[in-house]
């Protein structure tokens, strides 16, 4: 963080005249489209777009690069959400000229290099997952997951089952996009406990389980970071009853090289390549969701496939079954490359070190952190594991919030908060692989400070931020009076 | 103990390792596997035939380089393709903008206090597009223009609790399919207007507008390049009460024509491709999405508003959050997660470098160099499909296959246009001309083209 914060609107410093771009001079007749056009469809007022110059332009996006976070600037522990290093030659990689400037409809045997980039890259993520057919289509996790259900829908449409089976399961601790999704493909939702030990309940599955279910929607390991030991038996007692398994791979990260979604006995997947295979994130997408499916349900996959003929790779859209397409054109696919980039960089014994690396540091910080803090579930972790505050809730009245807000002051990002939500004040961490285990001793450090902080000096914590670009934001003043966009009006009375 | 692989991303050493699993209390690194039941453990040598060995930095730069080589690209061959994703021009600071980790590597602003540069550019980015739309309200981006107008659907039939969309024939086709997944999913009915020529018939329109209707969803202008008039739509569609417009937009074409807002537009929806995002076979791009203020709550995706810090300085926040599924779940108004945040901050980057009066500048060439080559093909014999006026593309009728003149234009230097004879019958071509084809790409192109398409 830089000392002066840079506090201006592009609009502010917007004035009349200037620019930051230039065009060749038009070198062709100029044409008066309002000729053609009824009066009351010519543009009556121009878009109040901002005027800077080049200079003025960059540095404001310093400006605002200089209050944001990123995974190089310090450790993000984000549980769920697999911040690690984003490789910088997969930047550079994505914006070849043969990957960032060919247009989707082109004639493929015009993209040839492109198509075999695809085709390669579900070979890949077949042998990651297990699963028998791939489509990498689904731009981000939440569309892979609508992709996913709506093949189940799709499966049992074509048995002609579909009428009865109308609940998918889900856990409590599950993502929230999952209830989420199965509502868009118009089933119920049926919640499935969990025990005390963060698994889910056998007991309450069996129970929910009928000829009603469509099928479950499972995390695995959880996300209270614990591998569900019995998915095995889970995976019988919803085959038997008709239904299918769904596995959200946000959680990929802890299992590449040690047990697959197919092993597990699940019918489809989806994978978040933004996450375990470095995307990167981009502040919140582009994602990239591909999904698995096994051989049965091969039918309902997206249209159209990438495929081979011969020697040559092809876009077949000849599926009557399909489900249909979710997205325009052939995916996230720059975000398909630098994922592709990833796993060609490790192979498959680096992709299953990258797994046991995250586990272990996942593990270690764990043990560091346990004695100041409530630890709900005391067994070896997988890839991320959950605290809870309620300890400094409870003796000095710091909340979870508090100690997250007050990590940013020591320049590291906080973990996800308050989520699963069956843990009270939960902080749920995810440290990844890509960090030293001095990064992991810094963060331990400065969380054990918080705790003590908590019990010696509540509201210093209480209080927190202090060295961020702004002190704490007034959230629900925002939501009472959403101000969504900057009004011209507002410049002016400003002025 | 599996034998330990040494990686330039991995900073674990073998010390580490040990000194680590001694804090942890475990013997190894597999003792963290052990509640991985021995019956689903990995069939490591099967991963190891899908996955080839580890390449290096400069061999991974070879093999990327060697993929890429075999696409033809808009540098190799000058395009004429549009379709929903255009050869424009990018000025360079948008790419620069884009490379700073800060904003690539970060997440979503879930601690805005470490966020806020996210978060103001997002702010930014709203403000502009709702300015090109004519809208009260932007969200922060969605996946692309496609899947926002599936989520468009999704919204009206939420809000009208009608079951039938109404989408012209004249929306791009795959937009198309990806709406009818999404009715597929929510249960409700998309059928078709038929065209009037090039543009949507509004007898037709009339004819099928009934009580069930939630939405007519119209493009702007449509697929084959024509402009439709949304005055004449909104009329009809203003005979419901509830019914709700929904505009699909080129943003750039929206710097010469009406603001879909003041024409009547309940929801807009559009791709920011067009406005400083490179083509990158299709994505990612991002999705932009526009309401009235009267449908701000049912807005899927992420907003950004602006609020105050406890000092009282001016800060931005992800706002209006209990619509989302992370806090509301199956109650949320859609299932969306990730978006396409970086790719919104970028089109804001590049509407920021082009200015009020470059992005007029823009529309303008579009405009003149897509008429001049269509006067050209025009004094050539060829006939045009289009009667009503167009932006930046239009179709010809030709005497052969599309593909074939594709061919021997590509061999001439040239990626021709999209072949829509499967939509309008016989042969069809749907060509686009941006400001970056010079007066002489554009007479090379016509001569070849009628040489080969007579």
């Amino acid at each position: 963080m830089v000392a002066t914060v840079y506090r201006d609107l592009i609009f502010e410093i917007s004035k009349e005249g200037r620019t930051a771009y230039s065009l060749p001079k038009l070198d062709v007749e100029e044409y008066d489209l309002s000729n053609d056009l009824p009066d009351h469809l010519v543009r009556s007022e121009p878009a109040e777009l901002p005027e800077v110059s080049e200079l003025q332009l960059n540095r404001h996006y310093v400006g605002l690069a200089n209050k944001n976070f990123g995974v190089e600037t310090g450790i993000y522990p984000l549980g769920s959400c697999t911040m690690k290093y984003n490789p910088k030659i997969n930047e550079d990689i994505a914006r070849i000229d043969g990957f960032n400037n060919i247009h989707p409809l082109q004639d493929p045997k015009r993209t040839q290099g492109a198509l075999e980039l695809m085709y390669n890259m579900k070979r890949h993520l077949r042998g990651v997952t297990g699963m028998d057919h791939i489509s990498l289509q689904p731009a981000a996790g939440a569309q892979g997951e609508f992709a996913g259900i709506l093949v189940i829908k799709k499966y049992h449409e074509k048995r002609g089952d579909l009428d009865k089976r109308t609940k998918i399961l889900i856990p409590d601790s599950a993502h929230g996009t999952n209830p989420a999704t199965a509502v868009i493909a118009d089933f119920d939702v049926i919640e499935i406990q969990s025990k005390e030990d963060g698994r889910v309940d056998l007991d309450a599955l069996e129970a929910a389980v009928g000829d009603d279910t469509a099928g479950i929607m499972l995390t695995n390991p959880n996300t209270v970071g614990l591998y569900e030991k019995d998915v095995v038996e889970m995976s019988r007692m919803i085959h038997e009853a008709g239904g299918l398994l769904y596995y959200d791979g946000a959680n990929t990260n802890a299992i590449m090289g040690k047990s697959t979604p197919r092993d597990m006995g699940f019918d489809v997947v989806h994978l978040n390549l933004h996450k375990t295979f470095s995307g990167p994130h981009g502040g919140g997408g582009p994602g990239s969701g591909p999904i698995g499916v096994v051989d049965e349900l091969h039918d309902y996959l997206p249209n159209p496939r990438v495929e081979k003929s011969g020697d040559e790779f092809i876009f077949n859209h000849d599926y009557p079954d399909s489900i249909g397409r979710l997205k325009g054109y052939s995916g996230n696919f720059g975000v398909i490359v630098r994922a592709y980039a990833y796993i060609r960089s490790y192979g498959a014994e680096g992709l299953r070190q990258v797994s046991e690396d995250a586990v272990l540091n996942a593990n270690y910080l764990k043990a560091r952190l346990q004695p100041y803090f409530d630890t709900p579930f005391e067994e070896f972790c997988k890839h991320e594991f959950v605290l809870s505050g309620n300890r400094q809730k409870k003796e000095f009245g710091v909340t979870t919030k508090d100690m997250a807000k007050r990590l940013l002051d020591f320049g590291m990002y906080a973990p996800t908060v308050y989520f699963p939500l069956i843990v009270e004040e939960c902080l749920m961490i995810e440290p990844t692989e890509t960090e030293s285990k001095e990064s992991l001793d810094e963060f331990a450090d400065a969380l054990i400070q918080i705790a003590e902080e908590a019990e010696a000096d509540a509201e210093l914590v209480q209080n927190a931020p202090y060295n961020t670009a702004v002190r704490l934001l007034d959230e629900t003043q925002a939501n009472r009076n959403p101000q969504i966009r900057h009004q011209k009006e507002d410049i002016e009375a400003e002025k | 103990m599996s034998c330990v692989f040494k990686h330039r991303y991995l900073p674990i050493t073998e010390q580490d390792r040990k000194d680590m699993l001694k804090t942890i209390g475990a013997d190894s690194v597999e003792e963290l596997f052990s509640d991985i039941p021995k019956e689903v453990e990995i069939d490591f040598d099967k991963m190891k035939e899908a996955i080839p060995e580890a390449l290096s930095e400069l061999e991974l730069t070879k093999h990327m380089n060697k993929l890429a080589g075999k696409n033809a690209t808009a540098n190799t061959h000058a395009m004429f393709l549009g379709a929903g994703v255009y050869d424009h021009f990018i000025p360079t600071v948008v790419n620069h903008v884009l490379l700073k980790q800060e904003f690539y590597s970060a997440y979503t602003p879930y601690q805005p206090e470490a966020s806020q540069g996210e978060l103001q550019a997002l702010f930014e980015f709203q403000t502009m597009i709702a300015e090109l739309t004519g809208m009260e309200i932007a969200n922060s981006s969605m996946y692309d223009a496609a899947a926002a107008l599936g989520e468009a659907g999704n919204l009206a039939v939420g809000q009208t609790k009608k079951n039938k969309v109404l989408a012209s024939g004249a929306l791009h086709p795959q937009y198309r399919e990806v709406l009818n997944t999404y009715g597929y999913g929510l249960e409700y009915d998309v059928d078709t207007v038929e065209l009037d020529t090039d543009v949507t018939d509004l007898e037709d329109l009339r004819n099928k507008f009934d009580d069930d209707v939630a939405a007519v969803v119209i493009q702007y202008p449509n697929f084959y390049g024509s402009v439709e008039d949304l005055k004449a739509v909104k009329e009809i569609v203003s005979q419901s009460k509830k019914a709700l417009l929904i505009v699909v937009s080129n943003p750039l074409a929206l710097a010469s024509l009406e603001a879909p807002g003041h024409l009547g537009a309940d929801i807009v929806v559009g791709d920011m491709q067009p406005l400083g995002l490179s083509m990158a076979y299709g994505g990612p791009h991002a999705g932009y999405f526009c309401v009235t203020k009267k449908l701000m709550r049912k807005v899927p995706g992420r907003m950004v508003g602006q609020t105050v810090d406890k000092d009282g300085e001016r800060g931005f926040v992800m706002t209006l959050q209990t619509r989302e599924q992370h806090i509301r779940r199956e109650k949320a108004t859609s299932n969306y997660s990730s978006n396409q945040a970086l790719f919104a901050l970028a089109s804001g980057v590049f509407m920021t470098a082009v200015g009020k009066e470059g992005i007029q500048e823009y529309a303008t060439q579009n405009i003149s160099k897509s008429h001049y080559l269509a006067n050209q093909l025009k004094d050539a014999g060829f006939e045009l499909f289009n009667q009503s006026a167009f932006f930046n593309e239009f179709v010809v009728k030709v005497n052969k296959s599309v593909e074939e003149i594709n061919d021997a234009l590509f061999d001439k230097g040239f990626i021709g246009g999209y072949d829509v004879s499967d939509r309008l019958g016989d042969n069809h071509v749907l060509i686009c001309v941006t400001e970056k084809r010079s007066k002489d790409e554009i007479d090379e192109f016509a001569k070849v083209f009628a040489e080969v398409a007579k």
